[in-house]
């Protein structure tokens, strides 16, 4: 097995030495998505990784909103010049299925643990695809501002929030797309957290879920960037809103936003690498090594100290520390936290894998009318 | 004239007839002018022109049935959806053999990607399959590793499947060795088992770069060897390992077998599923007219065309309104824009310039910035609102809604086009003579008929061609409307944008391209033949 000869190579290496027995490329293209995001990558991943290999140099591509498309032109075209791409799980789940990403067995190509655990059980349910290395949990949850409430209403501690209009009247602002939005709506509308995707595999259920949606269609502004609802909450467009965790983080850390998490029902997500499928020998060994590096416990953690989402390893949430600049607790920050996570949804990729086309075109055409 | 009166053609100075002549000198000057472009045509030949050539005939490219499950496809032939009933064995029997061989190379789940557009579920059932095809094979693997060890031996199989000559040279080469030869009479002794291990030998040696001679074989080859030896294939054979397939044959009697469709059931009991099977057969051929039924809210079904039920159907609406509003949007442009163009042309130079950049400034300003700019104006906190409201025109409550909505759309998007009908307009006006309205004047006119009748009719070709421009710009674009559209101001642009860069549904997304190509090329040629295209100046 080829791979297998690479993979002894990069063991031989151990964690940070330069391989000498595989040639090794010394160019990486990773992708990701700019932003924050990316330069938490940086600086956690990217710059220790170089100094530890100063002949390696590494450029960044900040297409992963349209990776899923690139990839598959850049396969056709038979000339794939990404080495590692930062996609979110639902992603990978498509990319592994169209055969752009390659398989990978986690415990060969990972790093074990700091705390001896396997890779595989360190990431446990988070390898939701055979091509997928995690990297961060990060959730989708809602913010609201309290001085925008109307006088004496309680401030809302449960999702359902966003379907009250008659408790909290104004816009809010959700994802463009069905996913988390039916889920919710059935939630709220007294579904079982458990029996959401039983409910859902209906035609009843999907129109239930749209009805509901339906009480508050007029009251919604619907986003399809993720930067859009700190920005419309700032703006007092609206009164509370759905977006990523970090989002709502740094305007209500960084930039002193007025704001409030609303954790209830946060919906997790996650995000990772994935390797495109058909690298050369000597690209291949180098993204191996850097992925093996970037992924232990160490790294995962020390990202955490740039962006408020949870490392995707167990073993690295005790290592967790402070925020880089602003120098407080990321701990309590982290959508993982016991104090965040008392109710989580946890989102169902193959479920979606294949409903998504489906509930999709439903979701265009609800809106259309 | 001398020559009129002489017979025969006339002649040219070197005495060849006038007419071949002077042909031959056109032809020169064709050639010629033709070489001088060539380049640029090369250039937008093979980097514009083919690949979209390339995109749009996925539209109904539909190879990727037949070529991922070529057996179960001819198969599937003699089924019809009709009769009610769930294919017969040898159909998953094929089924299962091309799964094999897919799900070894990985492209089962691809297909299963491709056909989920059509039945919701598809795609985990074909990515389950996959899993589970290496543990039906291994039922039979088992079995003839249990009867003698050398059935799981890859030497062993090597020697027998192949031709000597070949073993030989392939036997402590390098991997992947030379290319994989069958021995002679293989193929009418062990027929589904030749099939099998030629299918491979061919995988290993081109997808794995492993040397077939040591490399042992799928489950799926002793899966084959079961079935051949249950037929009574294999009599007679006296080559290497005639002993062992003697002994293999006397006890495959006794084997612990099962059907491929109940192992298929096991799997997933929706494979009894007639709506799976159906679709199959009905996107087996290489071309479908399915994205394009798609693109007009209808569905290629195993029971014939349908139209999409109303909770699914938004194409048409939405080709509807992209083109209603981008007529909206052309006719505001006019209106805004013909005053502004006409004063261009009238100022003075010094003040016409100034004008100019004005109206350049923006034009070169980001698309991002003007449309963030107006959701700045236009919210309902915003600048306009809160202005109307310190006016004391509306209160509080009553802000105004215009943004999220088909009309922040055809308001960011007069504003962004508005340089495309200025330009053009300009340029056809300045080259109006003013002598002709003082003319017209002189005569006794009104200013306002002097307008009508002598002024704007040779303004037209100069809206002709703005409102070509912007019609054809405003028809495609996606991201002011994605931005301030809302729900009810997004274009059909956006769908084919998210269906080529998040659903990976590339079909579909050619089908809804062509469509909106061939609604500009018809509306062009209807603009051609009420208009006339040789009365557009674009400068």
């Amino acid at each position: 097995m080829k791979l297998k000869t690479i993979l002894m190579g990069t063991a031989v290496a151990g964690f940070g030495s330069v391989a000498t027995a595989q040639e090794m490329a010394n160019d990486m293209t990773l992708v990701s998505w700019g932003g924050a995001y990316q330069s938490s990558q940086q600086k956690a991943y990217a710059e220790p990784y170089m100094e530890m290999n100063p002949d390696v140099s590494i450029t960044w591509d900040e297409s992963s909103p349209e990776a899923v498309a690139k990839l598959r032109a850049m396969n056709e075209a038979g000339n794939v010049t990404w080495d590692l791409v930062d996609v979110v799980a639902a992603d990978a789940i498509r990319l592994c299925d169209e055969g752009l990403a390659m398989e990978i067995d986690a415990d060969e190509i990972l790093a074990e643990g700091d705390d001896g655990s396997s890779a595989e059980d360190d990431f446990g349910d988070l390898l939701v695809s055979d091509c997928f290395i995690p990297q961060i949990v990060y959730s989708i949850t809602a913010a609201y501002r309290p001085d925008r409430l109307p006088e004496g209403a309680p401030a809302p501690d449960s999702i359902c929030a966003l379907f009250d209009t008659e408790t909290y009247p104004g816009k809010r602002a959700l994802e463009q797309r069905p996913i988390n939005n039916v889920e919710w709506a059935l939630l709220c509308d007294g579904v079982a957290k458990d029996d959401i995707y039983d409910v859902l595999e209906t035609e009843e259920g999907q129109d239930r879920a749209f009805a509901k949606l339906d009480t508050i269609k007029d009251d919604v502004i619907w986003w399809s960037a993720a930067a859009e609802p700190p920005q419309l909450l700032a703006d007092g467009e609206i009164v509370m809103g759905s977006s990523y965790n970090g989002r709502w983080f740094s305007a209500i850390e960084e930039q002193d936003q007025p704001f409030e998490m609303l954790w209830d029902a946060q919906v997790f997500d996650l995000d990772g690498w994935i390797i495109p499928a058909g690298l050369p020998d000597d690209r291949l060994a180098r993204v191996l090594d850097f992925v093996n590096f970037a992924t232990d416990t160490q790294r995962l953690a020390d990202q955490a100290a740039y962006i408020s989402y949870g490392p995707a390893r167990q073993s690295s949430a005790p290592l967790v520390g402070d925020h880089a600049e602003l120098g407080i607790p990321m701990g309590p920050h982290m959508p993982t936290a016991p104090e965040n996570s008392k109710n989580v949804f946890v989102y169902n990729y193959s479920w979606w894998a294949d409903y998504r086309d489906d509930l999709d075109s439903k979701f265009q055409a609800w809106l259309a009318q | 004239m001398s020559d009129a009166t002489q017979d025969g053609p006339v002649l040219a100075a070197d005495g060849r007839p006038l007419k071949a002549s002077l042909r031959s000198a056109l032809r020169r000057q064709k050639m010629r002018a033709l070489l001088l472009i060539a380049p640029l045509l090369i250039f937008v030949l093979i980097t514009f022109i083919a690949p979209i050539a390339d995109m749009l005939f996925r539209s109904v490219e539909n190879g990727i049935v037949s070529d991922t499950l070529p057996r179960t496809v001819v198969a599937l032939d003699d089924w019809d959806y009709g009769s009610g009933e769930v294919p017969d064995e040898p159909v998953f029997e094929a089924l299962f053999v091309d799964m094999y061989d897919a799900s070894e190379r990985k492209i089962h789940t691809r297909l299963g990607s491709r056909l989920n557009y059509e039945v919701t579920g598809v795609s985990s059932l074909f990515r389950q399959a996959g899993r589970e095809m290496e543990d039906i094979g291994e039922i039979y693997e088992d079995q003839f590793d249990a009867l003698d060890e050398n059935w799981t031996q890859g030497e062993f199989w090597a020697q027998f499947m192949g031709d000597p000559d070949w073993y030989s040279e392939a036997a402590g080469a390098e991997d992947p060795g030379p290319t994989f030869v069958m021995k002679e009479g293989m193929d009418e002794l062990l027929p589904l088992t030749a099939e099998a291990y030629q299918m491979f030998a061919t995988f290993a040696q081109e997808e794995d770069e492993d040397n077939v001679a040591t490399e042992d074989p799928w489950a799926l080859v002793h899966a084959r060897l079961y079935q051949d030896l249950t037929a009574g294939a294999g009599e007679g054979y006296d080559g290497f390992g005639a002993e062992e397939l003697a002994a293999a044959r006397e006890a495959v009697g006794d084997f612990e077998s099962t059907t491929y469709k109940e192992a298929f059931l096991n799997v997933d009991e929706d494979w009894a599923d007639l709506e799976i099977w159906g679709t199959i057969k009905a996107y087996s051929p290489n071309y479908t007219p399915g994205y394009f039924l798609k693109a007009v809210d209808a569905q290629l079904t195993p029971h014939g065309v349908e139209a999409q039920p109303d909770d699914q159907a938004v194409y048409v609406k939405l080709f509807g309104r992209t083109v209603w509003m981008s007529l909206t949007i052309t006719f505001m442009t006019i209106l805004l824009g013909y005053p502004v163009a006409f004063l261009l042309a009238q100022l003075p130079m010094r003040q016409s310039s100034m004008l100019m950049i004005l109206v350049l400034l923006p034009f070169w300003t980001s698309l991002l910035v003007r449309t963030s700019a107006w959701k700045v104006l236009l919210q309902q906190q915003g600048v306009i609102n809160d202005l109307l409201v310190w006016a004391g025109i509306i209160n509080d409550a009553g802000r105004l809604v215009m943004i999220n909505n088909q009309l922040g759309t055809i308001i960011a998007m007069t504003h962004i086009l508005l340089p495309f009908m200025i330009l053009p307009l300009y340029s056809v006006m300045a080259t109006i003579p003013p002598t002709y309205v003082r003319a017209a004047k002189s005569l006794g006119a009104t200013n306002v008929t002097a307008f009508r009748r002598v002024y704007f009719p040779q303004s037209v070709p100069g809206i002709g061609a703005g409102s070509i421009l912007v019609f054809i710009l405003a028809i495609g674009y996606y991201i002011t409307p994605a931005l301030v559209g809302g729900t009810d101001g997004i274009f059909i642009s956006n769908r084919i944008a998210y269906h080529i860069s998040s659903s990976l549904n590339w079909g579909l997304a050619a089908a809804l391209g062509s469509i909106l190509l061939a609604a500009v090329l018809i509306l062009y040629w209807a603009y051609d033949r009420i208009v006339g295209i040789d009365n557009v100046k674009l400068g």
